[in-house]
């Protein structure tokens, strides 16, 4: 069934169709899903490794690192419509925070702070990409042994020697692998980003949607090879992410 | 090196940066929500009586909450005896569903819904334009790669060859062997998996929304779309939902050692 439901994406017409997908203005809403991917995705990546560290480091209490993970669990669960509008309540024109800094003088959406825009999908997307990242991370953290640290220290290595040549190398192939796990995540990403800016932003999953079921644009056959380049890319990212799997899963316990 | 006695400075402020991202929103969803419709003034529940107040909410409700239901039953019913199946007799078949399993998990959903709107174009409409059929057929296929992942792991905590064996010659038939002896040892998994299903059909919106279902998140999209103060308690209510599912889901996994994914997703 499934099979057959992705060979029907592509199915019974020319090549014209795909060759469409790279004129104006398809292989814009590619640029577009595929900046705003990776931006939430290295950006929280990055972060959600800090804070997964600072969590589970030496010093933080315990309780602090089993709260952040059912935190995270159930945020990273949370997306589509009722994500969006959390931000709209907060960051929106009519926005706690909006209103907020208004009343001291300083109007955010005069400086160019609109979260109908690609920053706000991104500040928006972060909400659900820094609790995954906080999840996937977690284990390979663990992964860093006490005595690593102490071998390290035993023989003269600085803090930053450490992380030079134990820590970061450790936990590269772990860190890549998330941050192609968030891309994915973020480029699949429909609803937020659909109740956020009402289609103004242009993404590949909101052109599909557009194409397949709106009254003005309707043209299925797009729809469908615009899903084909999706799928495309998303099995690029996934010869990446296998081999990069294998690696981190030699320090895995 | 000397242990650490206090946390970090930097730890500090990483996991403050953090705090504020994660609770400025609800807090200003939940300030949002108490608000009034007609003077934006605070404080009144207002919203909420309108929500419960409002059949199309209920009904939204029941639809969404039936079709994760169903969901969970039909997912059940279909992986279950497979999965046992693949773990007594083919054990080589595992990594084959393994990677089955991942596939509904990297297709994203807009993509897998353009699919199977053409692939089951023409079928009949008791199955096409019911939510029972054509949606529930969806969310079982968004469904299995949390429950494979959850059931596989709770059939590896146990020794199903054994436990088969023992059963076997004690007389048992096939489906008391799996609805007495199987069926309780890996509730936890089945519960776990449930759970999950049950936050992702309760947020699920693209598929819902290409093929013009009117489930839950639609609801709170439509009210969104009007009304911004109400749709703040709506915003709130499904969050305690994938609070609840969650929950519920990570104390059931805490008794045995069920970790299966826990990362599901309704973006």
């Amino acid at each position: 069934m499934l099979i057959g439901a992705f060979q029907g994406t592509v199915h019974g017409y020319t090549f014209s169709n795909v060759r469409q997908l790279f004129n104006h203005p398809y292989i814009d809403a590619y640029k577009t899903s595929i900046e705003v991917s990776l931006v939430t995705a290295v950006l929280g990546g990055v972060a959600g490794l800090f804070i997964a560290y600072a969590a589970i480091r030496e010093g933080t209490p315990r309780w602090v690192r089993s709260a952040l993970t059912t935190f995270s669990g159930v945020a990273a669960n949370f997306g589509g419509i009722p994500l969006a509008f959390a931000f709209i309540s907060t960051l929106g024109p009519l926005g706690i925070i909006t209103v907020f800094f208004r009343h001291h003088g300083w109007d955010p959406t005069q400086h160019g702070l609109s979260l109908f825009s690609k920053t706000g999908v991104e500040l928006a997307y972060m909400y659900f990409q820094l609790p995954l990242m906080i999840l996937v991370i977690a284990p390979a953290i663990d992964g860093l042994r006490k005595e690593w640290r102490e071998a390290s220290a035993n023989l003269g290595g600085s803090q930053l020697q450490f992380w030079r040549y134990i820590g970061v190398p450790v936990l590269m192939p772990s860190l890549l692998g998330a941050i192609i796990l968030l891309f994915g995540n973020a480029f699949a990403a429909y609803a937020t980003a659909y109740s956020l800016t009402a289609g103004t932003v242009n993404l590949v999953p909101i052109l599909i949607g557009a194409y397949y079921s709106g009254n003005v644009l309707n043209n299925p056959h797009l729809a469908q090879a615009m899903a084909f380049g999706m799928f495309v890319v998303l099995a690029l990212m996934m010869v990446i992410y296998i081999p990069l799997q294998r690696r981190a899963a030699r320090w895995a316990k | 090196m000397k242990p650490r006695r206090f946390m970090a400075p930097s730890a500090w402020i990483w996991l403050l940066v953090a705090a504020l991202y994660f609770f400025v929103p609800l807090m200003s969803t939940m300030l949002f929500s108490l608000k009034s419709n007609q003077t934006g003034k605070c404080c009144t529940a207002a919203n909420y009586s309108w929500v419960i107040h409002n059949s199309t909410f209920w009904h939204a409700l029941r639809i969404s909450f039936l079709l994760a239901l169903e969901t969970i039953v039909v997912s059940l019913l279909l992986f279950v005896p497979t999965i046992y199946w693949v773990h007594l007799k083919l054990p080589r078949l595992r990594p084959v569903i393994a990677f089955l399993a991942l596939i509904p998990f990297v297709v994203p959903p807009i993509v897998m819904v353009v699919g199977l709107l053409k692939f089951f174009k023409g079928t009949p409409g008791w199955f096409y334009a019911q939510p029972w059929g054509f949606l529930a057929g969806a969310y079982v296929i968004l469904a299995f790669p949390y429950m494979f992942f959850s059931l596989d792991a709770g059939f590896r905590a146990i020794d199903v060859h054994t436990l088969t064996e023992a059963s076997q010659n004690l007389g048992a038939r096939w489906t008391t062997t799996l609805v007495k002896v199987i069926l309780p040892n890996i509730r936890a998994a089945a519960l776990a998996g449930s759970f999950l299903t049950l936050a992702i059909v309760m947020g699920e919106f693209t598929i819902a929304n290409l093929s013009a279902f009117h489930t839950f998140p639609i609801f709170i999209q439509n009210v969104q779309e009007t009304q911004g103060f109400p749709a703040a308690s709506l915003t709130l209510l499904s969050f305690a939902i994938t609070w609840g599912a969650m929950g519920s889901l990570l104390l059931v996994g805490r008794k045995r050692g069920v970790r299966g994914a826990v990362i599901a997703g309704a973006r």
